[in-house]
């Protein structure tokens, strides 16, 4: 097996204020270094060190932050190709994560997967699925194996609302309710599947009744509040846990950014998008934190010069590291390939 | 769209053994053997299989292990995937290859890619069973050969028990395997009965097995085919030409040296195969021979395949359609330059 990527650096934010230990600022931590870090990559594809298709999280950060914050680390997780603000959360090495966007020996996959495939089996994130709906199947069979072998473990499933066009999406929810699994169904509702409005591709756009006409308990929350969102996703996580019974949270958000770095983004209207970015989460919470002074200008600066400094020391590490020797190119076809060759 | 195939039928005789048989007493063997061994699919449990094959096995290990599915291929095959990757051994039957196709996502982008593309980290040890072929008037929907389309996918191990002891052997080195594996059974193959395996014997999932030595032609065939090559062998037998059989076995990866060799004794070559000849199994290996014999043959290669039409419903029409013991013959009087 492929050895996991070293543990992340941790941010020093002991000379903050006293009264950052209020846990709502380790939240703005989070969502600024997934923000900050993304906004690296935009820059990193436009100078072609990373290429591919790259899909962006920026504006959906309270619902990485806020999912991934109530899971156990035996918990198992599942994503989709917009991935990196749920792999960070999970704690994979941001190092590993940009050494795979770089094609890198390093990399949380190897270089194999790039932006839509990060995996980290150590820490139980499972991806990583470019095929929209694709992930929510095997969240169940995750969910099968906990039950079968009684971990008392969960599975969570991220997926987009495009997924609850899929028949895959029908499927899993309707196995998940009739075997009773232990799996948190999480939709992260940005309103759009790619360039296609929610409107226009489902007749029913209500999606959380939708999922409790599978007989599973589903509501919807505010996906631009942290705290809301980690609210709604540790009463899910502990419905679950002490139930086994799956559940499902709607989680009602906006990307920013553009579909991918292809996409013009000529579907939606300017208005729209500006107001959407004043429910910003960050900017949100950073002035909720400033204006009950848990949090001072010179904190936020501190905070935003940490992050900068792991990023940085990221960006140099993984454009340091190895290529994979083409020699290895069918390695990890097999298992029994990669046997041999070591 | 479910298929009923006769009566589970206890033969009566401990010594003999039919090939339902033989998979239902590997399935029971790994799931006493390894209780992170289940089984799952359609009809599976109360039914009891829709070709009988699990017969009984919901009494001696409960629902929890022989579970019925919904109709949801691709739900229950990714579910398979997932429990695989959660530290499980499924064994996931599909009622036939033409419904797997539903659940083909599943099979090629996540079990056959998840080991590459998470850089060697998710090995996904599952096994996907399933009935194919044609033969018993079931039409179109029903009736395909399509496991040389999946025997094109890296990652996949494709097998094709054509015989009792395969049948009884090759599941368990299958979930031994720490990758997934498909197993197509022949539809045609559940009710042939013969000796009963030994249930001690070391399945191989690996080779190729010359069936029928011969010196004059090698006949390469696989699965439902096995029993028509050697049927021709045995007629070609009153031509005076002395026909080798090769059973694949191992749809992927192919073992190439047992067909090479085979062919660098016998000069000739005839692949038959219930797929399509278009893009099909038989023209990997009619291309793999001659890349890696060309110098040893002396006649051109002769492919017996199913006509490019879907499979019909009607009797005659059907038997048209397929590899039939006549068509081999004729084939291989062929290369070896003789007519009947």
């Amino acid at each position: 097996m492929h050895a996991p990527p070293t543990e992340p650096r941790a941010v020093d934010t002991r000379d903050v204020d006293p009264r950052s230990t209020d846990p709502r600022v380790e939240d703005l931590r989070q969502m600024l270094r997934i923000r900050r870090f993304e906004e690296r990559c935009v820059e990193l594809y436009s100078s072609s060190k990373i290429r591919g298709f790259m899909h962006l999280c920026i504006g959906e950060e309270a619902v990485s932050v806020g999912v991934l914050g109530q899971l156990g680390p035996a918990d198992a997780v599942v994503s989709t190709y917009r991935e990196h603000g749920h792999a960070l959360a999970r704690g994979l090495s941001m190092t590993a994560i940009l050494a795979e966007m770089f094609g890198r020996q390093t990399g949380v996959s190897r270089g194999r997967g790039g932006s839509m495939h990060l995996f980290d089996a150590a820490r139980r994130f499972y991806g990583g699925n470019a095929i929209v709906g694709g992930g929510l199947p095997l969240a169940v069979g995750l969910a099968l194996a906990e039950k079968m072998r009684c971990t008392g473990r969960i599975v969570a499933c991220l997926f987009g609302d495009g997924a609850m066009a899929e028949g895959e999406f029908h499927e899993s929810a309707n196995l998940a309710a009739l075997w009773r699994l232990p799996v948190v169904f999480f939709c992260e509702n940005n309103g759009y599947a790619m360039g296609t409005a929610l409107a226009g591709e489902h007749a029913q756009t209500d999606l959380a009744l939708r999922a409790a006409s599978y007989g599973m308990v589903s509501w919807s929350a505010d996906g631009m509040d942290v705290l809301a969102v980690s609210d709604a996703a540790r009463r899910a996580v502990e419905f679950v846990r002490d139930s086994g019974e799956p559940c499902f949270v709607e989680l009602h958000t906006y990307r920013f950014r553009a579909h991918s770095m292809y996409d013009p983004d000529r579907y939606r209207d300017k208005a729209e998008i500006a107001s959407w970015r004043e429910r910003d989460p960050i900017t949100a919470l950073s002035a909720a934190l400033q204006g009950d002074e848990t949090l001072s200008q010179h904190d936020l600066d501190r905070i935003e010069a940490g992050i900068i400094a792991e990023i940085d020391q990221a960006v140099a590490e993984a454009d340091a590291a190895p290529e994979e020797s083409v020699d290895d190119l069918t390695l990890f076809v097999h298992s029994e390939a990669h046997r041999d060759h070591h | 769209m479910t298929t009923i195939e006769g009566v589970v039928g206890k033969t009566g005789d401990a010594t003999q053994m039919t090939y339902r048989e033989a998979i239902r007493e590997a399935i029971r063997e790994a799931m006493r053997r390894d209780d992170r061994v289940f089984l799952m699919g359609e009809d599976v449990g109360r039914y009891g299989g829709c070709y009988a094959v699990s017969m009984g096995l919901l009494e001696e290990f409960g629902p929890d292990r022989i579970r019925d599915t919904p109709l949801s291929e691709s739900g229950f095959v990714g579910a398979g995937i997932g429990a695989a990757l959660g530290g499980m051994r499924p064994i996931v039957e599909i009622m036939t290859v033409n419904f797997s196709l539903l659940a083909l996502d599943q099979i090629m982008n996540n079990a056959a890619t998840l080991l590459h593309m998470s850089g060697g980290q998710l090995a996904v040890p599952i096994v996907i069973r399933m009935t194919t072929g044609a033969g018993r008037q079931l039409a179109a929907q029903h009736s395909h050969s399509l496991e040389g389309w999946y025997a094109h996918i890296p990652g996949l191990k494709i097998l094709a028990p054509a015989t009792i002891d395969d049948a009884r052997g090759m599941l368990w080195p299958a979930l031994a395997d720490p990758d997934p594996v498909l197993i197509f059974e022949n539809g045609s193959l559940y009710t042939v009965e013969g000796p009963a395996p030994d249930p001690t014997a070391t399945g191989d999932i690996s080779h190729a097995a010359i069936r029928r030595p011969g010196r004059d032609l090698t006949i390469v065939t696989y699965g439902g085919t096995l029993s028509k090559a050697l049927a021709a062998a045995e007629d070609l037998a009153t031509h005076g030409v002395d026909a080798e059989v090769i059973d694949l076995r191992v749809l992927r990866p192919l073992d190439d040296a047992t067909m090479v060799a085979s062919v660098a004794r016998t000069h000739r070559a005839v692949i038959v195969d219930e797929g399509w000849r278009s893009g099909s199994l038989a023209a990997e290996i009619s291309a793999r021979l001659v890349e890696q014999a060309f110098y040893d043959l002396d006649a051109p290669i002769e492919r017996v395949c199913s006509a490019e039409v879907p499979i019909p419903y009607a009797r005659h029409m059907e038997e048209a359609a397929l590899p039939q013991v006549a068509g081999i013959v004729a084939a291989s009087l062929r290369t070896v330059g003789t007519h009947a």
